[in-house]
């Protein structure tokens, strides 16, 4: 495969390599054929019940089958809408800690809910082996048949094949490692009261976009291991603090001392969380943990958070096509295969800028719009096609798209495969806005002239690292006041908000000594400081 | 193995910890609007949900983002008639109006959070001011109390319950109806045995005696072994627990309007009257509210006018306990309703009024109610107080507080809460 990607696109796909190795089957290249027509259509009343999803799902994995999609095993959930709105509270996970801020999520669910301006979703699916697939009650045969399809086969095919997931997050022990997470806040609360762990949580729940690791994969442990270390941990880790606590110098001459000014960090750390963790002086090693606990929970949610458009896109796709194969191929009744359609045409809709449903790009209709059309290309290629995609155009589509779906994430996935033809369906622009000029510019359209530039911008804006600012641990003072120093370098110019000092008082916090936040420009100038020192707030 | 699991019964409500949480979280605020709602709603009112609104800002979670300024290009769908090199006005609402991607959770909108407290909920806030014991909420809160009486018979209950007389008689007649048709036998056999006895004994007579006999025999001691008395005999009273027959209570509120009760005087004047409207809520299906205001004269009025209207000028207590007893005569015979009194005061009177109070109460009215509570909304004790306190010490059914603040209300219904806590 790897002859197929082109060097000169942005983004590179990640070699085996690079995430351990973990092989996986060759794709299939050509759909296998249908075994035998059914004799008779499926039955479709409108009200599900388990014989029926049953067969539904038989139908759609042996379609699925057919196509080579590579699931871990499915384990489909019946739920109602207030089970659904329970696990939405607690970020779509079966279990979970405690915390007010879920209790806020499922308030507003709710109350939405029932007044009807929000429907739910239909599914919820889980990350996890086996793949968990939340259907609501609610649902009609239609829309489980369509869950079934979209979450169990294109979600949990993507959990599976693509790179970030298989880098960063561990699907077998996940619910376990929740359950550990939940006993050991809960153990706390029950030590430490409340308050103290609610406030703890709080301070890593703002940061908990700066706990993840971007280069490097955690190391797999299940509950057992996980719990059998804790001791060692907990020790360990408080000796390492020593570091900072350390008033001794090594005896050297005072002039020596000032010239050599030991860095502490040596160099700079962009995992605040992991470096409060392993350095924050003050800490209890049960505040350790729980701050490693949020850590690794954003390290899981980490490539959802990456690979939003190729995640929807790809259960949106499958859902698409698979049922439309099950229609042709004889299993769907025409009432059946309408109320998909239907649905599906609301998934993928989207409103135009200025229209007052407009939030963004619907990453479900981006996506979809971009792996069709990839296999459009592959399939019946035009002049355009083979200018801009000498590699895949002809291809065959499968063994294409499968090598899409596991080698990138979205800020490449659109540089590398955002063809012409979607930017014009979608007729995207770019608006550029620079606070120096008084007024906005378009600075690209769907034009000759404009692909490739939309295409680098889309892209850019795909990018965590250009969305979030770049905030790092730049040093610790060891020999002053133990003040921590954090450095944002603006990208573009852009300033933070001004949440940050908010979020300066949950660092100061952690730290318990003074903390400094310092924004430098492009000119290597600070432009703005913020500064808590927490024993005074 | 592909399975469906149905997770429908296996519990809701997974999110009541957090729920709670949040409530704890955010108790000031929410205690603060169940105080508002207090002031704002009649007293019969009480025993309801409410909506909370919290701002926004103070639940928010800050995160790291970007703010406005800067450089930056956003890539927009929908294109109508914009080609490169456009130029457009700057969207009002400062920078703030380009950034759909960061603001969507972060809630910029100054909308409040709102959301539904629940009755419980409610009440749990408004009991937690209040400082009511434990045991206390749950009566409040809890359904009213049941008395068990006889209904008939059953065949299974506890020995202390065994009623003998039902169960003889049903041994009887079981003994009757499974003896009867040996007995007739028996009895038939026996005429025969006379007959033959009563012939002269041949051989074969002998024989067909000495059958008869044995038969005889056998059938004696199958209706001696019927048992004298067998478990399914046994009839036990039954007893059945029926909500407590319900009746009607008048509940009077007086009070106090001169000029000195200030807002703050009357909202604890109020709390006061909603708490012996909530206990007897527990206890009477049907209550009247009778509202007397008073200062040198009293009157009948209405709940907003008792609480909302202002009026100044000096205070005779005893017009309005003179107006409460005429009321009673009139339209609350004694042997119908349970009447209870409660009466809010800054402790102002006119001089030699008091002692008439007392007396008033004492002769008249304290025989008529069940239950009579005075509170005192300020600390300094004046002669009302001292002609009260008196007449508490001997009187059951009387009851004097000062309350300075909330939670200092309840003490003045203990006596009444304890009695009824012990009949049930």
């Amino acid at each position: 495969m790897s002859d197929t990607y082109d060097r000169r696109h942005i983004g590179r796909a990640a070699s085996p390599a690079e995430y351990g190795g973990r092989r996986h089957a060759p794709p299939l290249r050509t759909p296998l054929p249908l075994k035998e027509r059914p004799a008779a259509r499926l039955p479709a009343p409108s009200d599900w019940t388990f014989e029926l999803i049953e067969q539904y799902h038989d139908a759609i994995r042996a379609t699925a089958a057919r196509f080579g999609l590579d699931t871990y095993p499915n384990q489909l959930e019946i739920i109602t809408a207030e089970q659904m709105m329970d696990a939405y509270a607690s970020v779509g996970m079966p279990v979970n800690y405690r915390h007010w801020s879920y209790g806020k999520e499922f308030i507003s669910t709710e109350k939405n809910y029932r007044r009807g301006h929000m429907g739910l979703a239909y599914e919820i699916v889980i990350n996890s082996n086996p793949c968990i697939s939340y259907l609501m009650e609610e649902n009609t045969m239609a829309m489980q048949a369509l869950v079934i399809a979209h979450a169990a086969y294109g979600h949990n095919s993507f959990f599976k094949g693509n790179y970030l997931f298989r880098m960063w997050t561990d699907a077998s022990s996940i619910i376990d490692y929740l359950v550990y997470a939940k006993n050991y806040v809960a153990a706390a609360e029950e030590r430490h009261g409340i308050d103290a762990v609610e406030l703890l949580l709080d301070s890593c729940h703002a940061l908990m976009n700066y706990g993840v690791d971007r280069y490097r994969r955690p190391s797999k442990l299940s509950l057992a291991q996980e719990q059998a270390r804790l001791k060692e941990r907990e020790a360990y880790a408080q000796q390492q603090v020593n570091e900072i606590w350390r008033t001794l110098p090594p005896r050297v001459e005072r002039d020596e001392v000032e010239r050599e000014a030991p860095r502490f960090p040596v160099e700079p750390q962009e995992n605040l969380l992991y470096f409060v963790e392993k350095n924050a002086p003050l800490l209890e090693p049960w505040q350790r943990e729980i701050v490693r606990i949020v850590r690794k929970i954003a390290q899981y949610f980490y490539p959802q958070r990456q690979t939003q458009v190729m995640n929807e896109g790809w259960a949106t796709f499958w859902h698409h096509h698979l049922l439309n194969t099950m229609y042709d191929d004889g299993w769907l009744d025409d009432g059946i295969m309408i109320e998909c359609l239907k649905s599906h045409t609301n998934v993928v809709y989207q409103p135009p800028v200025g229209h007052p449903a407009y939030s963004g790009i619907n990453p479900y209709a981006l996506g979809f719009a971009m792996y069709t059309d990839i296999k459009r290309i592959c399939e019946a290629p035009t002049d355009e096609d083979r200018a801009w995609f000498p590699d895949i155009a002809g291809s065959e589509w499968l063994a294409t798209l499968d090598h899409a779906m596991r080698n990138f994430k979205d800020e490449s996935f659109v540089g590398q495969y955002l063809s012409p033809r979607v930017m014009r369906a979608f007729r995207m622009f770019a608006i550029r806005d620079d606070d120096t000029e008084p007024t906005l510019e378009v600075s690209a359209i769907h034009d000759e002239a404009g692909y490739r530039s939309l295409r680098e911008s889309l892209s850019r804006q795909y990018d965590l690292g250009s969305r979030e600012p770049n905030i790092q641990v730049w040093s610790v003072n060891l020999r002053g006041d133990r003040s921590l120093m954090l450095r944002h370098t603006q990208h573009n110019n852009r300033p933070l908000h001004d949440s940050a000092y908010e979020v300066m008082k949950h660092v100061a916090r952690l730290w318990g000594f003074p903390v400094h936040l310092e924004s430098v420009n492009a000119q290597g100038n600070v432009s703005r400081r913020w500064t808590v020192d927490p024993s005074t707030t | 193995m592909q399975q469906i699991i149905d997770r429908r019964l296996a519990g809701k409500n997974k999110s009541i910890g957090n729920r709670e949480r949040f409530l704890r979280r955010h108790k000031e605020q929410i205690r603060d609007a169940v105080r508002r709602a207090v002031e704002g709603r009649g007293i019969r009112d009480i025993a309801q949900g409410e909506d909370i609104h919290i701002p926004r800002r103070d639940i928010s979670e800050p995160v790291f983002g970007h703010g406005s300024g800067g450089q930056r290009e956003m890539v927009h769908p929908g294109n109508k008639d914009f080609v490169q090199g456009d130029r457009i006005e700057r969207p009002q609402g400062g920078g703030g109006g380009g950034g759909s991607g960061q603001a969507s959770d972060s809630g910029e909108g100054e909308d409040d959070f709102v959301f539904h407290l629940t009755k419980e909920e409610f009440m749990q806030f408004f009991f937690d001011d209040l400082a009511l014991p434990n045991l206390i909420r749950t009566t409040l809160a809890d359904t009213p109390e049941f008395k068990t009486h006889r209904a008939g018979f059953s065949s299974d209950g506890t020995p202390n319950n065994l009623h003998v007389v039902r169960s003889m008689r049903g041994a009887i007649g079981r003994r009757i109806a499974l003896g009867s048709s040996s007995r007739r036998t028996l009895h038939q056999l026996e005429e025969q045995l006379e007959a033959l006895r009563a012939q002269p004994a041949t051989p074969e007579r002998v024989l067909e005696i000495e059958q008869i006999e044995a038969e005889i025999e056998a059938l004696r001691l199958r209706l001696e072994h019927i048992p004298y008395l067998d478990p399914i005999d046994l009839r036990y009273r039954s007893r059945v627990r029926t909500p407590v027959p319900t009746a009607k209570a008048v509940m009077f509120c007086l009070m106090d309007v001169s000029g000195s009760m200030d807002e703050s005087r009357k909202d604890l004047a109020k709390r006061f009257f909603i708490l012996l409207y909530l206990f007897l809520t527990r206890h009477y299906e049907k209550i009247e509210i009778v509202f007397i205001r008073h200062h040198t004269q009293a009157q009948e009025v209405n709940e907003h006018d008792f609480f909302h209207a202002t009026e100044t000028g000096g205070t005779v207590v005893s017009s309005a306990l003179v107006l409460m007893e005429d009321i009673i005569q009139a339209r609350y015979p004694r042997g119908e309703w349970n009447i209870y009194g409660a009466q809010a005061s800054d402790g102002d009177n006119w001089h030699d009024d008091s002692p008439r109070c007392r007396d008033i109460l004492a002769q008249k009215i304290l025989p008529l109610v069940r239950y009579f509570a005075y509170i005192q909304v300020v600390e300094q004790e004046q002669n009302l107080w001292h002609e009260y306190a008196t007449l508490a010490d001997d009187s059951e059914n009387f009851a004097i507080r000062k309350a300075a603040e909330v939670h200092q209300i309840y003490p003045v219904f203990r006596d009444l809460f304890k009695k009824e806590g012990a009949a049930t």
